[in-house]
């Protein structure tokens, strides 16, 4: 059971201050510590406890600059087998269909059962990465995987949906599956990972090397294309009543009615 | 530092943040063994940094092992996040991977690496820092020791199942130098012959440390670790990396009350502004803070010259001093600012102040590493 894994190397911000850098259409990187997306930390965890129980290799994938390797070292130190880092300067700007693309060019003569990304991405947040590369591919895609289940070649896959329901779904392998948060539990690295993933290579590829033309990725690659970051602006929406308590509940009932609430 | 240094920073950063202060705060209330930080650590391969490959580990340094120690210690685990690793892995693992036979490393470094606890008996309530007046006594029979005497503050000694055990093969009065005559053996417990005592402490009470008498305990002489008589160097080579742990342990605790107390002077609010804009409130923790990152260069130069088999005494002794005064200002200054709050133990600066005072007395007293500075590294009379 060959996997693939699709990691993204972004930056922790849910603890950082941020702000929007000079471009308008990112945020300022510069002392913020990137680290392994959240929900691909899982899917990595998920594709290592497929390859432990049914054998078979993993590969995690990942589109970046040399940064970015430390992201691919992590997940060859938690039992990733290959990793491969597809680079290009061109890839800037790039949305979720040239990512897609990208990931595509890479992965489509990688032998492979199951592919697995994470269900978004902690900074852009898109969810439709692992949806575009399957289509692209031409296989079956799940997404918000909660549980999998491998049988021959089929999977039994249970989906998270709102409201703390879960569908249960069946598919045909290859499949493109997209992980959600707490399927498993992460391991922690290891020293003897770390010291074996030191010793692995990481495969760098460009541009060209995955067959891609200039106009196919970044920004004139892309279906969308982002505008303006901002902060939204603070607005008060709040709307505080004085008065005694009878005088406020009297002020909220003609509240009420004037919006026609009761 | 290396991508592979960076790397065990990280996966000890991953640790340090499930095993928060309160987990510790429990642990030292409940006077409770942190089973499962302990097996964290074993799974995560850190207690086998220092061990080779072959037998186990990862045969990374002294070096790697301070890094995770700082990490686990600065970031949230105060001195849990050196203790253990040190009394297993530096005082077991690290004394066999120098001085053990390929008898001893077979034996012990497959199983150290996998999590069998180990302790370090040196400290006799007769010699106290005179190491050198130990009074066990190991007496040859045939082809075994027996051994009698009386340990005392032996930390780990209540759950190792081995011990490195300081002994006198010659009595003081009989060698020609005082140097000579000490023996070190490998002692497997539980052992009839040894009983121990947990002694009732200030803090770290999530490890016992204790009273060890030992009578007719029968130890083959395959057990000597290294060079019979020459036990006093060979020690040498666990006490200062038991100096680089408990220096790293002091910065990482003073570093990790300043940052609570960081983030404490940036929200209270007294006089209507935060009471960090104060510089009576600044300055301690400035001044703390720029010490403690001066003893980790020191530290690191001397688990450097560890690793490179060079001698350390003189890096490792000058590091634990200034590094135990800086940690403990740190964390003064932290209660300080946390005011009557630095008292209460839910905000951890109390056991965190209780804990970093060990390092004035523990491993080598404050006053015998200035002795040891004042005489090796200043050249000037032995003062004891
Ligand atoms: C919590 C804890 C854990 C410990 N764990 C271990 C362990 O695992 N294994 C182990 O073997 N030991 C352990 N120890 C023992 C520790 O190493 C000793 O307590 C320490 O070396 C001091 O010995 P002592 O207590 O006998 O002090 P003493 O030697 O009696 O000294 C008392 C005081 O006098 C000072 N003094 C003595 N002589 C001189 C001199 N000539 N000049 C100046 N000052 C002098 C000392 O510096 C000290 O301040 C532990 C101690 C503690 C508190």
């Amino acid at each position: 059971m060959d996997v693939i894994v699709c990691v993204k190397h972004v930056p922790e911000t849910a603890e950082a201050e941020i702000k929007i850098d000079a471009t308008e259409k990112s945020i300022e990187k510069s002392g913020l510590v990137f680290d392994i997306n959240e929900w691909d930390d899982y899917a990595l965890e998920e594709a290592v406890q497929i390859k432990e129980k049914h054998g078979g290799t993993v590969t995690a994938i990942t589109i970046g600059p040399e940064d970015a390797d430390s992201t691919l070292r992590k997940c060859l130190a938690r039992g990733a087998d290959n990793a491969i880092r597809l680079t290009d300067p061109k890839f800037e700007g790039s949305d979720s269909y040239a990512i897609a693309k990208i990931l595509h060019k890479a992965v489509k003569d990688l032998p492979f059962n199951i592919l697995l990304t994470g269900a978004l991405a902690g900074d852009d947040g898109y969810t439709a990465t692992g949806p575009i590369l399957a289509t692209l591919l031409g296989i079956s895609h799940v997404t918000m995987v909660k549980k999998i289940g491998l049988n021959g070649d089929l999977v039994k896959v249970n989906r998270e949906l709102e409201g703390g329901l879960e569908e249960q779904v069946e598919v045909k392998l290859p499949a493109v599956l997209t992980i959600q948060t707490g399927i498993n539990e992460p391991r922690y690295v290891s020293i003897m990972g770390i010291r074996k993933a030191m010793q692995k290579e990481i495969k760098v590829l460009g541009l060209a090397e995955i067959g891609l033309g200039e106009n196919e990725v970044g920004e004139a690659g892309s279906w969308i294309r982002i505008k303006k970051m901002y902060v939204p602006p603070v607005e008060k929406q709040a709307e505080f009543l004085d008065g005694n308590p009878e005088e406020v509940a009297g002020k909220i009932a003609d509240i009420i009615k004037a919006r026609g609430l009761v | 530092m290396t991508n592979e240094q960076k790397m065990i920073v990280q996966a000890a950063s991953e640790i340090a943040q499930d095993f928060q202060p309160d987990y510790w705060r429990k642990k030292d209330k409940n006077h409770e063994y942190p089973v499962d930080f302990w097996k964290t650590l074993v799974e995560a391969g850190f207690v086998g940094i220092v061990i080779p490959e072959e037998y186990g580990g990862s045969e990374m340094g002294m070096f790697e092992m301070m890094l995770a120690m700082e990490t686990l210690t600065s970031e949230s685990c105060g001195l849990a996040g050196m203790w253990f690793l040190c009394l297993t892995s530096v005082f077991g693992g690290l004394s066999i991977v120098k001085h053990g036979n390929d008898q001893q490393k077979e034996k012990y470094l497959p199983q150290i690496a996998k999590g069998m606890e180990f302790c370090l008996a040196l400290t006799e309530p007769d010699a106290g820092t005179n190491t050198l007046n130990t009074q066990t006594a190991a007496v040859r029979s045939g082809d075994e020791f027996v051994i009698n005497g009386r340990k005392t503050f032996i930390s780990g000694a209540d759950r190792a199942k081995g011990m490195l055990l300081v002994t006198r093969t010659t009595p003081l009065e009989e060698t020609s130098k005082r140097t000579f005559g000490l023996s070190l053996f490998l002692v497997d417990l539980p052992n009839p012959a040894v009983e121990v005592n947990p002694i009732e402490k200030h803090g770290i009470n999530y490890s016992k440390t204790c009273d060890v008498f030992i009578t007719d305990l029968k130890v083959p002489k395959e057990n000597i670790l290294g060079v019979e008589e020459k036990g006093w160097h060979l020690v040498l080579d666990t006490l200062n990396p038991e100096r680089m742990s408990f220096s790293a342990a002091a910065g990482g605790i003073g570093l990790l009350a300043i940052r609570t107390a960081v983030d404490y002077a940036n929200q209270r609010k007294v006089f209507g502004v935060p009471i960090g804009t104060h510089q009576a409130i600044q300055f301690p923790l400035a001044e703390a803070k720029a010490k403690i990152e001066a003893a980790r260069l020191l530290n690191y130069q001397a688990s450097w010259l560890y690793d490179k088999g060079q001698p350390c005494g003189a890096k490792a002794n000058m590091a634990k001093v200034i590094a135990v005064e800086a940690g403990i200002q740190g964390v003064y200054h932290s209660m300080q600012t946390l005011g009557g709050y630095g008292y209460a133990v839910e905000y951890d600066i109390e056991r965190w102040w209780r804990e970093v005072n060990v390092i004035r007395l523990a491993p080598v007293t404050h006053q015998m590493a200035l002795a040891f500075i004042g005489e090796h590294v200043l050249g000037l009379p032995k003062s004891y």
